[in-house]
């Protein structure tokens, strides 16, 4: 769906969120805004953001049955808490599907020419011929037939504290995986589980710009000139390559 | 059948930052000189606009600067017992793609040399004996003198633009209290931009070696502390510390880069053509094999072109310009049984430690603020400013906090045991994130008999050309070296009094760990030096064997330096550009007999 199609409910929401902000609409590095209006709501400490609407989103690569693990797992990978909206809130499996559809998903980024020797030294980086999409198949295949034969439920359809018990297994190794070492599997989802919760909305991820917000990432300012030799907290609101702002 | 092309002067192989001074100066000589890249045309626009530029996904996570492994990369090996394999993803190191090179994606910290480090062998043997150097380790003189470079180092920092502050000029202490290097060495003229602004981390690195009776000085940057403009008329507007430097085209125009530097200055002279995604597989030589007759390369459509010319000058990356010599017959190859040859030979790299400091939440390190070129170091543990002899080691090394600007996907890092995810790792992102102090040990690294290149038996690149093989370790004195500076480095780090530290360093019997950032800086293979047995090229980077050919950069450094490696490389290249234009091109032959 284009972003600028009236009935986007990502654009709805920006929409609702930007009237929420009296003086700002769009601040990128404040070309065209007055400082007076830029200082005029600073904050103090990174803040807990709103949680961004669900989305309508339709994965295109992954299967109704992937597509449910992948969001069980990223919702576990980086929980809501507390502190704010965790992976699923922020759109990271929407992101990793959008990701399974470029070059680096094939492993098109990758030296793939054989022979490849997949019991090499870890020194020596990656030497399987598996791409993410492969790792992805093979690995949200491999551990949901393991809690299929343990618990006669897939991955998605157990509790929150049972899939965290899982997930430290597979990062652990401790389950044995014909199809692909368990650990290969467990740092791409985390890799890209992170990607989805930090990268710039752009992508598909991180919504609303929760991840950034969290932890205090002002996004796409780019402009610190003022704030190099300052021992206080940065006081505004991360921006986005599309100008939004958080 | 290859399509034959007019003959021109001067062939360049590579548009980095090498390729583009050689490209300046024999220009300005007045030759016909087209430069080959492999990679795209790049450059500030589209490249480096903003805002699209400020995307760490695309960017630094995905590599969209960086050299394109599917087509073309390196094996390696840890010994020569070893079968080499691929290195089938970057990790250790991040060469360039396209038209600037790593020069375009590099953060700019512009260091000259330490004057020891141009004759190591003879320096350590001077002070320590010859046997205080270890058996295996083939350190060398590179046969040039700082005092012969330092009118190259000097003009490279006017074509830079590089900000920083001078401890003498021509004699005299300029930079006491105002943050010089007391132990540089002279100058014959200041910095031309006044050092950049420091970042609170650098500053508590600072407080806090100063404490220890350490030295701090201002990193040499070629980043700009303000609008310059340089010997080419190209202009650089003032860094903002964006925090989007290394990895990175810079959108402010504030990074030196050969296209922001010296491109637009070869864009207005006819005598100079660039061709990108001009992929050379060879250099042509005659039947003599003395003598070159200029390079063949594949063109975008997948053509084979041969370009004749009267100098041919391989400026590509480390790697590939010994590559491209062993794959065209020009020198001996190196075997490391024999020990002979000299083609491979010599291939070090950086030897890096690095103390990662956390505070509480009154400190505002705010680590997503950052120039690539700017910090706080000290010197007090490089080259061979302090006594050796207790420690049986050779080489040293700078220590800085040089905060590049680190962003979320990538930059994140926790206290140690913090887990790798759930709501432990959420909380610790959060509390951490911008109060923590990353700080390095940027260590010289040696070269040994058993660290060497040359094609691999079995893996080939895109066009069926053999790849190149890396046989490469740590060796006991790099490890040595490394636990002696992270230990230093620590007391720096627990001298800021922070509530925990991280210490990132060497383990006894630590093999080199290809997935694991290093640094970029690989040098070697077809070094320099005075004895044509020895070396690949004499002192003016000329190859001993094939006299049309020189062959500038990082691969004649005979060891790995403590400083970072692009400000000799452009000092020597205007070194050799200088002997091209003044000596060789009114006699061309051997500037130097064997």
């Amino acid at each position: 769906m284009p972003e600028h199609a009236p009935d986007n409910p990502r654009r709805d929401f920006l929409r609702k969120t930007l009237t929420l902000i009296p003086v700002v609409t769009v601040a990128s590095t404040g070309l065209g805004v007055g400082a007076s209006q830029l200082l005029a709501a600073p904050q103090h400490a990174p803040k807990v953001p709103a949680t961004p609407p669900a989305g309508h989103y339709q994965p295109t690569f992954f299967t109704a049955e992937e597509w449910a693990f992948l969001q069980a797992a990223v919702a576990r990978i980086i929980p809501a808490d507390e502190l704010g909206p965790g992976a699923l809130e922020a759109g990271a499996a929407e992101f990793i599907d959008r990701q399974m559809n470029t070059p680096y998903a094939t492993g098109a980024q990758w030296y793939m020419q054989g022979p490849f020797n997949a019991d090499a030294a870890p020194e020596l980086g990656y030497q399987l011929q598996l791409s993410p999409q492969q790792i992805y198949r093979l690995g949200i295949a491999a551990v949901d037939d393991w809690c299929k034969a343990n618990s006669g439920h897939v991955f998605a359809a157990q509790d929150s504290a049972t899939r965290d018990r899982i997930l430290a297994k597979v990062e652990a190794g401790e389950l044995v995986f014909d199809a692909l070492p368990a650990k290969l599997f467990f740092s791409l989802l985390v890799q890209n589980t992170r990607e989805g919760f930090f990268c710039d909305p752009v992508h598909g991820g991180n919504k609303g710009m929760v991840g950034w917000t969290q932890i205090g990432f002002p996004g796409a300012r780019a402009d610190f000139m003022d704030w190099v030799e300052r021992n206080e907290p940065y006081p505004f609101p991360a921006v986005s390559i599309r100008g939004e702002r958080a | 059948m290859a399509n034959v092309l007019k003959k021109v002067d001067a062939v360049i192989v590579g548009f980095g930052w090498a390729g583009a001074i050689m490209a300046k100066e024999l220009t300005e000589a007045g030759l016909q000189v087209v430069a080959l890249e492999r990679g795209p045309m790049q450059d500030t626009y589209p490249e480096g606009s903003y805002p699209q530029v400020i995307d760490e996904l695309t960017y630094s996570v995905r590599k969209k600067l960086f050299v394109d492994v599917s087509k073309e990369t390196v094996t390696i090996r840890h010994s020569v017992n070893d079968v080499a394999l691929p290195n089938r993803q970057l990790g250790a190191f991040l060469p360039g793609k396209g038209v600037g090179g790593a020069g375009l994606h590099w953060s700019g910290v512009h260091f000259r040399v330490d004057p020891i480090e141009l004759r190591m062998r003879s320096h350590y043997e001077e002070r320590y004996g010859k046997a205080f150097i270890p058996e295996d380790m083939t350190i060398q003189d590179f046969g040039v003198t700082y005092q012969e470079l330092e009118p190259y180092f000097d003009f490279a920092e006017k074509v830079f633009g590089t900000s920083g502050q001078a401890w003498t000029v021509n004699g005299t202490v300029v930079g006491a209290g105002k943050g010089g290097n007391p132990y540089a060495a002279d100058r014959s003229s200041p910095f031309p931009l006044p050092a950049q602004k420091n970042v609170v981390s650098a500053k508590l690195f600072e407080k806090a070696a100063t404490s220890l009776g350490y030295k701090p000085y201002n990193l040499p940057s070629a980043n700009t502390s303000g609008p310059y403009t340089n010997p080419y008329g190209a202009q650089m507007g003032p860094c903002n510390f964006c925090g989007f430097c290394s990895g990175y085209v810079c959108y402010m125009y504030s990074k030196a880069s050969p296209n922001v530097n010296i491109l637009p200055a070869l864009r207005q002279v006819p005598n100079f053509e660039l061709r990108a995604n001009a992929h050379v597989l060879r250099v042509n030589l005659d039947d003599s094999k003395r003598n070159a007759t200029g390079v063949t390369y594949i063109d975008a459509q997948g053509r084979e072109v041969e370009q004749p010319a009267d100098l041919v000058i391989l400026a590509a990356f480390q790697f590939n310009n010994v590559r491209l010599m062993l794959l065209s017959g020009i020198g001996k190859p190196y075997d490391p049984v024999k020990n002979e040859g000299v083609v491979g030979r010599n291939f070090a790299y950086q030897n890096m430690g690095t103390v990662k400091a956390f505070f509480d939440k009154d400190t505002y390190t705010n680590n997503f603020i950052g120039a690539g070129g700017n910090g706080i170091a000290i010197d007090d543990f490089n080259a061979d400013n302090f006594d050796h002899g207790p420690y049986g080691f050779v080489g040293g090394s700078p220590m800085w906090v040089n905060q590049a600007g680190s962003r979320p996907i990538a930059g994140i890092a926790n206290p140690p045991g913090t887990p790798a995810w759930g709501s432990a790792w959420k909380k610790a992102t959060a509390d951490y994130y911008t109060h923590q102090v990353s700080m390095d040990a940027h260590g010289a690294h040696q070269s040994y008999r058993g660290n060497y290149l040359d094609l691999d038996p079995t893996y080939r690149d895109a066009f069926g050309q053999p790849l190149l093989r890396m046989t490469f370790d740590w060796q006991e004195n790099d490890i040595k070296m490394n636990q002696f500076m992270v230990d230093k480095l620590s007391k720096v780090a627990q001298a800021m009094n922070p509530k925990s530290i991280a210490v990132l360093g060497k383990k006894v019997k630590e093999h080199f760990n290809t997935a694991s950032y290093q640094t970029t800086h690989l040098n070697g293979g077809a070094i320099m030096g005075t004895d044509p047995k020895t070396s690949a090229l004499n002192r003016y980077l000329q190859s001993w064997d094939v006299p049309n050919v020189f062959v500038p950069g990082a691969s004649a450094f005979p060891q790995g330096l403590g400083y970072n490696p692009t400000g000799l490389v452009a000092a020597l290249t205007y070194w050799s550009a200088r002997a091209i234009r003044e000596q060789y091109l009114k006699n061309p032959g051997p500037l130097v007999q064997a």
